[in-house]
């Protein structure tokens, strides 16, 4: 490559305390290319983009920027050097205006007020450069998670970015959004800015990137053309080839018995007049776009939210209205779709995040049964594999693969047979996936019924036996494993396109 | 998500993590060794005994307050509703006629009672704990200067009791061990402290796991209102009066304690034992400023700084420990 590259990460090491998170990794972005970088979680993805960012200083090895050493002790550094990062977190003030936020810390002023016309014109200009047309007035927090993303982005550019490092940016997104965010990065691509990017989704590699970085462990494993098959990446990344992404089994003669039914559910303004059952060893697949009522279904399935009509019974027992108890009494496990904002809580430890559904249930008197819990809690996190130093560790400290097993470990404590998963594997690296539809495997081997929401239509399609569509709050339709694909389903989801937003 | 390790690390004494997670112990030895040394009035009988029934009403209070902030919330009231439940029990006992040691109890149950209203205005009326106890706080106040009309009230002798000695013993001293162990008890032991833990941390993730969210913040705060009712008791029993004006002002003592203590602000975190040593350290530094002769009004300029620092210390920890 004759293109001297932007910035390079040369043999940095990484270590905190006595644990090495990077050794000897070298990563480079070139101007006009999108780099990947690729690892499981926990690999020293993170760390790697904070040493760019700023945020970390390697404690071996050197940055180069533009060819010369540089070190970046702050993130002012970083970005006068024209680095910008787009954190997962996005970095926006909700109740501020689209302008305000492009232009936060570099109010344009008049006599000392701030000028408002300049500042909307320069907002303006900043938009105009990735093609976002909206109200430079609107309040941010009145966008979707997709435009406050490009929103972003815009303010990154505005403050002339050459780099920018977008970490795991289409975690959020719908399949729709995700093309939109890339072919904003195809035009910027164009214009010479160098790229950082993160994600969890393999397809999206070869659609967007120009060459990938590998890395396992904290080490340096491989630097491929982004071109490279997929089932090759994940080799590269995990270690071992992975035979079955989507290792379903379904029993083969399907019992009779239902577990879970759900009878013309209607929340207003939600979800409407829901119908359907789900058997004993069966995984119900619910597919449909972000914000079709999936999610609000299944919270209120779970009791988390009232409904308005309708029933919910399991085994033939109808549950209460938004009574929770009531529903894990009844044998429901409800694995939310933010697994840090309603999964768990993370500066308390494994052992207590594993306990919180059987707390009470397992308590005499009113005391906690510690040594009856911690007995039960190892007993799970070695089943689950859920890879940690101690049971006693914050649970903030594992990756998100591990922290996602110890929501699903929570419900295996409880022996609950019918769990509600809403986007399982969202955020969790393809090793980790695997292990939890191995899970899903043994749980409905065991008897159990899963219902699980997801957005992404591969897992979807892996993982059902039966598959329900949901549009506008509605049944689309319905579909068995055998006649769905990728079509079929978005069809059902999407029937009218221009509908959408 | 970066911490994951890839050498097994040495196990060894740490002294640096020794000292973060336990400033406040560390603060405080190094206080009172100052001490010993500067005045020699510091280290006698009689002045521990004093520093062991001061700390006693800081702690009581304190104790409360703690369940409150590791759950997440905020208490403002306690002070007020000490007060408030050694008039009540005066006023029982004096223009009730009851008999003192239904006095003593009617005292606590002001207390408790003030503390439901607490809860319940926070978790059913879905005001912030920061309000509902404010509101509180003008409240109980208001309360206590219309029962006495602004005059002490005499205390039925049970509750002097409660100020007065076992042999060589002050009760306030008992009263506050014994209360430490029933708080550290409550907080460790029961399925209530466990879930103040998570109701602190995230309450949605305790929901939504069946906690019952709603009724653990009243029984919180209603534990926090039993505390500041026993602690404004102790302070009646030592005056062998209800002072309208008692504890004014305490609860900012007792949330410096639970802070200097280790507990966050935000929930989740914090211990009955960080809190005494909070409370020992605000207590002590009195004490000692007291011995040396610097004025009340320098005193609050250090105690000021002291809780500055102790939370200083408590984010940059925290800092560290989550990179």
């Amino acid at each position: 490559m004759t293109v001297n590259p932007l910035i390079t990460l040369q043999n940095v090491t990484k270590t905190f305390g006595q644990v090495t998170v990077i050794q000897d990794v070298t990563v480079s972005v070139y101007p006009g290319q999108v780099q990947v970088l690729l690892g499981e979680n926990g690999a020293g993805k993170s760390t790697l983009i904070k040493m760019v960012a700023g945020v970390y200083q390697p404690d071996g090895g050197q940055i180069l920027v533009d060819g010369t050493v540089t070190t970046l002790p702050t993130t002012r550094a970083a970005e006068e050097h024209g680095i910008a990062t787009i954190h997962q977190e996005l970095n926006l003030v909700a109740t501020m205006s689209v302008a305000e936020n492009v232009m936060l810390g570099r109010m344009p002023t008049k006599l000392g007020m701030v000028d408002r016309k300049e500042l909307r014109r320069q907002a303006r200009a900043a938009l105009a450069l990735i093609g976002l047309e909206i109200d430079v007035d609107t309040p941010v927090g009145e966008l979707g998670i997709a435009r406050q993303q490009l929103v972003e982005i815009a303010k990154a550019l505005s403050i002339n970015a050459r780099v920018l490092i977008l970490d795991e940016p289409t975690a959020a997104l719908t399949r729709h959004e995700t093309q939109a965010l890339f072919a904003v990065m195809a035009d910027l691509r164009r214009r010479g800015v160098g790229m950082l990017f993160i994600s969890h989704h393999l397809d999206e590699i070869a659609e967007v990137g120009d060459t990938v970085t590998v890395i396992r462990d904290g080490h340096f494993i491989a630097e491929v053309p982004a071109s490279t098959p997929e089932d090759e990446l994940v080799k590269l990344m995990v270690g071992r080839s992975i035979e079955d992404q989507f290792p379903r089994r379904a029993d083969e003669t399907p019992a009779l018995t239902e577990v879970l039914t759900v009878e013309n559910l209607t929340s207003a303004g939600h979800f409407d007049d829901i119908s359907f059952t789900v058997r004993a060893g069966e995984v119900l697949g619910i597919a449909g776009l972000v914000g079709a009522g999936r999610t609000e279904l299944i919270r209120a399935i779970a009791g988390a939210d009232r409904y308005d009509t309708g029933s919910v019974a399991v085994r033939g027992t109808p549950l209460p209205k938004g009574d929770i108890q009531a529903a894990i009494r009844a044998g429901i496990g409800h694995v939310p779709e933010d697994r840090k904002g309603q999964g768990l809580v993370l500066d308390a430890s494994v052992n207590d995040n594993l306990g919180y559904a059987t707390l009470a249930s397992s308590a005499k008197l009113g005391l906690a049964d510690f040594t009856g819990q911690r007995r039960r809690a190892e007993a799970v996190a070695a089943k689950l594999r859920i890879r940690m130093h101690t049971i006693d560790q914050p649970i903030r400290s594992l990756s998100g693969g591990n922290q996602q097993k110890a929501v699903f470990g929570r419900w295996i404590i409880a022996a609950s047979t019918v769990l509600l998963l809403d986007e399982p594997t969202r955020g969790v690296d393809v090793g980790a996936k695997v292990e939890i539809y191995e899970l899903m495997n043994s749980i409905t081997a065991a008897g159990g019924a899963i219902v699980m929401v997801s957005s992404e239509l591969p897992e979807i399609l892996g993982m059902s036996d039966r598959i329900l569509v949901m549009r506008d709050g509605r049944l689309a339709g319905e579909l068995s494993a055998a006649d769905a694909t990728q079509d079929t389903v978005m069809t059902l989801a999407a029937r009218d396109v221009a509908a959408q937003r | 998500m970066s911490t994951t390790t890839l050498a097994p690390t040495r196990r060894s004494f740490d002294y640096k993590t020794f000292l973060a997670n336990n400033g406040a112990l560390v603060g405080l030895v190094v206080l009172c060794i100052a001490l010993v040394i500067a005045t020699p009035d510091f280290l006698t009988g009689q002045n521990l005994l004093n520093i062991g029934i001061q700390v006693s009403t800081v702690a009581v209070l304190a104790f409360g307050m703690t369940f409150v902030i590791v759950a997440g919330g905020i208490d403002l009231s306690v002070g007020a509703v000490a007060a408030l439940s050694a008039m009540a029990s005066g006023w029982f006992f004096v223009s009730a006629g009851m008999p003192g040691w239904v006095a003593l109890l009617g005292g606590l149950a002001v207390g408790l009672l003030a503390g439901i209203v607490n809860g319940a205005a926070n978790a059913y009326g879905k005001l912030p704990s920061f309000i509902a106890t404010l509101a509180m706080l003008s409240v109980a106040r208001g309360l206590t200067l219309v029962i006495s009309d602004g005059r002490p009230i005499k205390t039925a002798a049970e509750v002097s009791f409660l100020g007065g000695n076992i042999g060589p013993v002050p009760m306030p001293i008992v009263i506050l061990v014994l209360a430490a162990l029933v708080a550290s008890f409550i907080l460790n032991r029961t399925v209530l402290g466990r879930s103040m833990y998570a109701v602190g941390g995230n309450a949605e993730a305790a929901r939504l796991s069946g906690l019952p969210v709603k009724r653990i913040i009243v029984t919180v705060f209603a534990l926090a209102g039993v505390f500041a009712a026993l602690a404004g008791l102790l302070l009646a029993g030592r005056l062998d009066s209800a002072q309208p004006q008692a504890a004014a002002g305490y609860e900012l003592d007792a949330i410096a304690a639970v802070v200097i203590g280790g507990a966050s602000l935000s929930g989740g975190l914090g211990k009955i034992s960080g809190t005494f040593i909070g409370a020992l350290v605000l207590v002590v530094i009195r004490n000692g400023l007291n011995l040396l002769n610097v004025s009340s009004f320098w005193q609050q300029v250090v105690i000021g700084l002291v809780i500055a620092l102790a939370v200083g210390a408590d984010v940059l920890r925290r800092k560290t420990r989550n990179s």
